[in-house]
């Protein structure tokens, strides 16, 4: 199982090239941002459409606003700020503006989960996909690396209705190919296996890609699935997969409650109940720290991934 | 339009609204009727709209965008007397499956609403988005708001009218139900917005005032507020209400805020309004 590696950066990153793209390719997309034009790397695209991007301030409930009011006269806005700031502290607007009114907004979070680190818990947010996904009319996207962010961005534009696209800060290995197409709602399958399903989002993808070594050398042929679509979920590929492995591990970025493996939970329930172990935070705040030191203290690391494998495993043949 | 026939539309308006509170015994009568003689104004002689084939995009329309979607009676019996849907389905509102929802969406297609509202302070930035959007667009359209004065408490009222400013969106006309009341009391004794027309002011938009029933009154100052658009600031008319206006006994008082006639307290109120257009 040899990934080729197109070298390390940011998701974020990935998004703002993406959006520098879309400035050139859909005259129709417009950007707004609250204060964090560097931060969620948007200075491509307001330098080059100044016209088609306006600064909010620290004013998130009215950029949400104002986006919804865009899409009225054919635009396609892209909001960005914090995953914070683009969901929590808005939900009322969103639930609202944008997705009761089933408006064509693109709600851009950046710095989601514990991988912002040093900031601390006022800034991690853990529940933005519960959130998101919570919401009808609502699609929800967590790309696992840049190549992959600047795809879906790219991807999004294309997608009528609300979406939000949840993406981080940290410089990652880049492992989806350049030229690779994103499909909504279609999850990529990395390698396939007979053990165990590791069904995973943004940087827990790689995390897990770095888990299927230990497992291999163990003796554990682990099928990988890329879910970066959380909402509409692709249930046929989770189906599909666990008919084969018979027990699943599922790992985000994000708290337990409401998240990817809630949503994977929700269809094997009702369709082919099998074990399931979670790799998320459980029921607690961040805090400060570097990214790989928070990963490894709440317990969403390569081992963590490694140890929630077995203990699936495990519950499989006691459960034969 | 001369004011008689506006005078004549306003008050089929107004036995509208009491009729279809009354008859789901739930809905809004009193900032209903306290804007009745606006929406009124508003949509048979301001605004320049297409109620025949309505487009969710509104290219080359004037827009209006209602804040405080409690009032959603008053709207939904302008729309269709204006002609955007049948008068006769005045008579499913706040029934089930019903387009007429209790506060206005545009989840069941409704011809005429643009933007869910209910949850309060939401419409202003929507209507600034929409006004910068036809700037974009070379659209020498107007985008009209209706804020109920209560609304003003609510924070990200005062963030749309900061950015609309120092953007200078000029192409909004924004609009504040000044009726003095909410559901718990008087506004002064709730949170008072202390000297409104200073706070505009002061955010940098051009403020009007007006008698929002008289139609002279409202004649001139939207006349004017249009000729103030494309001037480099956000215009904002503080019109003057009475809840309830129309039925003596809801006038005076926040308390039909929220609360529809009985069968006896809606035949009153349809004595002192006359059926001019004919009853849904």
């Amino acid at each position: 199982m040899e990934f080729e590696i197109f070298g390390n950066k940011d998701t974020r990153s990935g998004f703002g090239e993406g959006l520098a793209e879309l400035g050139q390719t859909h005259p129709n997309v417009v950007a707004l941002c609250a204060d964090l034009t560097g931060s969620l790397k948007m200075d491509a695209f307001q330098k080059a459409n100044p016209d088609r991007f306006f600064q909010t301030g620290i004013a998130e409930a009215n950029m949400i606003g104002l986006a919804a009011g865009m899409t009225i006269g054919g635009k396609i806005p892209f909001t960005g700020t914090f995953a914070n700031f683009s969901t929590g502290r808005v939900y009322d607007q969103i639930r609202q503006s944008v997705a009761y009114s089933k408006k064509n907004v693109k709600i851009c979070a950046s710095h989601a989960g514990l991988t912002l680190g040093e900031d601390g818990a006022t800034h991690q947010v853990l529940e933005d996909i519960g959130m998101m996904r919570m919401l009808p009319n609502m699609t929800v996207i967590v790309p696992a690396d840049f190549n992959q962010t600047k795809q879906a961005t790219i991807a999004i534009a294309d997608h009528e209705g609300p979406v939000y696209l949840r993406f981080g800060r940290p410089v990652m290995p880049i492992f989806v190919k350049p030229d690779a197409k994103f499909v909504i709602g279609k999850a990529d399958v990395l390698t396939e296996g007979t053990d165990v399903t590791i069904i995973a989002c943004g940087h827990m993808v790689w995390k897990s890609i770095e888990a299927l070594k230990a497992l291999h050398e163990i003796g554990i042929s682990a099928e990988l699935i890329n879910m970066h679509t959380i909402k509409p979920l692709d249930e046929e590929a989770i189906l599909k997969s666990v008919a084969k492995t018979g027990c699943v591990v599922t790992a985000e970025e994000h708290m337990m409650n409401g998240g990817l493996g809630e949503a994977v939970s929700q269809v094997l329930s009702r369709k082919n109940p099998v074990p399931q172990e979670y790799v998320a935070v459980n029921d607690s705040f961040g805090e400060s720290g570097t990214p790989m030191e928070l990963m490894t203290k709440y317990h969403i690391d390569t081992p963590d991934v490694v140890e929630a494998v077995k203990r699936a495993i495990s519950r499989k043949t006691i459960l034969i | 339009m001369e004011n008689k026939e506006l005078v004549r539309i306003a008050s089929q308006v107004r036995r509208d609204i009491v009729r279809m509170v009354s008859a789901v015994n739930s809905g809004h009568p009193g900032g209903s009727l306290g804007c009745t003689d606006f929406l009124t104004y508003l949509y048979f002689e301001q605004m320049k709209h297409n109620a025949a084939s309505f487009s969710m995009d509104g290219k080359n329309e004037d827009l209006f965008f209602l804040s405080n979607g409690h009032i959603s009676p008053v709207w939904y019996s302008v729309l269709a007397r204006a002609g955007y849907f049948p008068v006769s389905e005045l008579g499913t509102f706040r029934k089930l499956s019903t387009r007429l929802q209790g506060h206005p969406s545009t989840d069941k297609g409704l011809p005429g609403i643009r933007m869910a509202s209910g949850s309060l302070g939401q419409g202003l930035s929507v209507g600034v988005g929409a006004a910068q959007v036809k700037k974009l667009n070379n659209d020498p359209s107007i985008v009209y708001t209706l804020h109920g004065d209560g609304e003003l408490q609510e924070g990200q009222i005062w963030e749309a009218a900061m950015y609309a400013a120092a953007n200078k969106v000029d192409n909004i006309i924004a609009t504040i139900d000044d009726n003095g009341r909410q559901i718990d009391g008087d506004i002064d004794q709730v949170l008072s917005l202390g000297d409104l027309g200073q706070k505009w002011q002061a955010f940098g938009w051009e403020v009007l005032r007006m008698n929002g029933h008289d139609f002279d009154s409202i004649r001139t100052t939207m006349q004017a507020a249009k000729a103030l658009t494309g001037k480099g600031k956000p215009i904002v008319i503080i019109m003057k209400t009475e809840m309830g206006q129309g039925v003596d006994y809801m006038m005076g008082s926040h308390k039909w805020h929220g609360v529809a006639p009985n069968a006896e307290q809606l035949e009153a109120a349809l004595q002192q309004l006359e059926e001019t257009l004919g009853d849904y």
